[in-house]
């Protein structure tokens, strides 16, 4: 009689192989698997050493953190953070009047409060809220920033500038392209030929010619034709330009995602004999745009971007008041355009790269099964 | 037929819109504040400052003309302005007065339809080079990488000045003084030139300005001053006697200090223009204190130029041609009688 060796209890799970755990497999693996990696991996070394350390002493370690312009010119050759303190409430109001700059951090507090509610799962009502955010917020925002109205004191757009009007450009952009853009693609789909031949005009027209030329007739050659003393706000202006262009980006954009849909999505809704903004509204756009998050976004961090342009016309955005600080004489230090340009990157990169996560989250959030 | 109806119609329109906005004094007035065209920021002649105010050399003309015109040297809108879009903007009728370190040439003068009131600092393209190229003079330039500023008349005085030299040099050229003099200081090139005023303002922002000097030439003649619209006789007489009063201030000793002593001085010079009984000011159209308020609350030139410019501020400017004719200077200023 043999004896069984069965046994009805699971064996425990015995540890990997040494050899292929821990940090030196991991080294290993990923970075000397083959010869070209070992060379990517010591370029990569080399570069780090080279820029790193460097930057990190020359933004943060030696950096001049405070005190004032005697500090930074007694050291020039690190970064001068107190510039970028002094000259703080410019770079965010620009002109605002002190006394009314509440109302900028007001709009700013109700856009974040909005993303925020928005961007939180599972918080009711988001259709409305974001209804709210794309309609009214831009009407409150603009009533609080110009004033004139409910006893609130204009300010003149010539006093916006710094940060608060590179999201107002920005988010006029965003708000009004996207509209814009999802009308010109289905026109450009249409059937029907004047409808499409207007909006291929269209489109081709504005993406043919550069933003900073589209600013410059704006500002430049518009004057000129409408007679003297008729002038149209400068910012308003820029505004118009930056919507129309960024309009007919996002139009290309949403296009590619109706056509990305499938023939028998088209069918399948007018089989049920819905109409055609049925058919777009219930079916095809909601697929077409989902696919197309990445472009969207895509665009909107240039548009956001390309703001920086109006800077040629005379508006101080935040690069604008950036660089009216350097030219400041009490400031003029070697290290400060550089901490002022610094200053600057870094809170494009902060806006953009969020985002970035934050249609990363969406696309998440909207994921059925489309991607591969 | 109808075409041409339509079209006197609009030309009609147009002519009587631009008639209306004519009188610019009565617009400023108005709408309470004077648009003055600045630049986006120029060290020592336009910039913010600290608390966000626009300080220098250009924007005191402007707040002496608020001053004159309203008593009140902060009732000014400042429209900064780029290089390329100030003279439209200026035309346009978007600002009132052009107050931006802008050259006076005859051809923006009669071309542009603008209307220079006079000088409030005189300007001349310079050169700085490293010492230890031990160039002593710009003759010796030649076959020099020339680092410059685009799309200004500094690029092309550079190419007159080197031509008439006979001497080779290649341009370096770049949108903004910060690049030019970055590139200048990691010795992209070997000579740097603007404005000598624009030279001193970069100077200080080289790791070691000891070790460069500004060559003894002096290129271009660029007289920097306000300008209005052509066609405004009255405008354009307020712009430029308020200029002048600036500068006749300094010369008869009048400053934001003594002013108040000085209205009762029996001197009939100081009387005629601060006088509480002067009468200059109903000839422009504007109050008897007009003078009196832009030495009260802006000063003199003198004080303007050593608040801004001068050799206590970080340009570190000497007076040098823009001291009165009276000391050595070329600043004179017609007499207020």
């Amino acid at each position: 009689m043999s004896k069984a060796v069965v046994t009805d209890e699971k064996l425990p799970d015995l540890p990997p192989p040494s050899n292929t755990v821990g940090p030196v497999h991991w080294v290993k693996e990923n970075l000397l698997s083959s010869p070209g990696n070992i060379a990517l991996t010591i370029f990569a070394a080399w570069l780090i050493y080279m820029l790193v350390p460097g930057t990190l002493d020359w933004t943060i370690i030696s950096a001049v953190w405070a005190g004032g312009a005697d500090a930074c010119r007694a050291n020039p050759e690190a970064a001068c953070w107190p510039f970028v303190w002094t000259k703080w409430e410019q770079f965010i109001y620009g002109f605002y009047p002190a006394e009314s700059r509440w109302r900028v951090d007001f709009a700013m507090l109700l856009l974040v409060v909005g993303i925020a509610y928005l961007m939180i799962e599972k918080t009711p009502g988001k259709r409305y809220m974001g209804l709210f955010m794309l309609v009214i917020y831009p009407i409150i925002a603009w009533i609080l920033l110009y004033g004139s109205v409910f006893g609130l004191e204009e300010v003149k757009t010539n006093k916006w500038g710094g940060f608060s009007l590179t999201l107002v450009i920005a988010l006029t952009g965003i708000v009004f392209s996207l509209p814009i853009g999802v009308v010109l693609a289905l026109g450009r789909r249409s059937n029907m030929p004047a409808i499409r031949s207007i909006c291929v005009v269209f489109i081709e027209f504005w993406r043919g010619v550069p933003l900073i030329s589209v600013l410059f007739m704006s500002s430049v050659m518009l004057p000129l034709f409408l007679p003297e003393g008729v002038s149209f706000n400068d910012l308003l202006r820029a505004l118009i330009g930056v919507a129309l262009f960024s309009a007919a980006y996002m139009a290309e954009v949403v296009r590619g995602g109706l056509q990305a849909i499938p023939k028998g999505q088209y069918e399948g809704a007018d089989s049920l004999g819905l109409s055609y903004w049925q058919k777009m509204r219930l079916i095809i756009l909601p697929q077409a745009l989902k696919i197309v998050i990445p472009g969207i976004v895509n665009t909107f961090i240039g548009l956001f971007k390309d703001t920086t342009l109006v800077l040629i016309i005379g508006l101080l955005d935040l690069l604008g008041t950036v660089q009216a600080g350097i030219a400041d004489p009490n400031w003029s230090i070697k290290s400060v355009p550089y901490t002022g340009y610094a200053f600057t990157a870094l809170v494009f990169f902060i806006c953009c790269y969020g985002m970035s996560l934050y249609s990363r989250k969406i696309e998440e959030k909207l994921h059925t099964g489309h991607k591969r | 037929m109808k075409l041409k109806t339509l079209l006197a119609a609009s030309a009609v329109v147009v002519m009587g819109s631009s008639i209306a906005g004519a009188a610019t004094l009565d617009d400023v007035k108005a709408a309470g504040a004077i648009k003055c065209g600045v630049s986006q920021g120029l060290p020592g002649f336009s910039n913010p400052d600290d608390q966000g105010n626009w300080t220098g050399l250009d924007v005191d003309v402007c707040r002496a003309m608020a001053a004159a015109v309203f008593g009140d040297a902060s009732k000014v809108e400042y429209v900064p302005l780029s290089a390329k879009t100030r003279f439209t903007a200026l035309q346009s009728g978007e600002i009132d007065v052009l107050s931006r370190n802008t050259t006076w040439t005859f051809s923006r003068d009669n071309n542009l339809g603008l209307e220079f009131v006079g000088v409030n600092y005189y300007d001349g393209q310079g050169f700085m080079v490293r010492k230890d190229l031990g160039v002593k003079s710009a003759t010796e330039l030649s076959g020099a990488a020339v680092c410059t500023n685009t799309g200004t008349t500094t690029e092309l005085n550079v190419a007159d000045y080197f031509r008439s030299q006979g001497m080779d040099y290649t341009v370096v050229a770049f949108e903004k003084a910060d690049e030019v003099v970055a590139a200048y200081d990691a010795g992209r090139c070997d000579v740097y030139t603007t404005d000598r005023s624009g030279l001193a303002a970069q100077r200080v922002k080289l790791s070691d300005p000891d070790a460069h000097v500004v060559l003894p030439e002096i290129i271009s003649k660029e007289p920097l001053g306000p300008a209005v619209r052509h066609g405004d006789n009255q405008w354009g007489d307020i712009a430029r006697w308020t200029l002048n009063a600036l500068i006749n201030a300094e010369e008869l000793g009048i400053t934001s200090a003594n002013v108040d002593e000085m209205r009762n001085s029996d001197n009939p010079g100081i009387k005629r223009i601060i006088g509480a009984d002067s009468e200059l000011g109903a000839q422009l159209g504007l109050s008897s204190d007009w003078a009196y308020n832009i030495v009260k609350q802006v000063g003199n030139y003198g004080e303007a130029y050593e608040r801004n410019v001068g050799p206590n501020t970080s340009l570190k400017l000497e007076r040098g041609v823009n001291e009165l004719w009276s000391k050595g200077g070329i600043l004179y200023a017609a007499p207020m009688r």
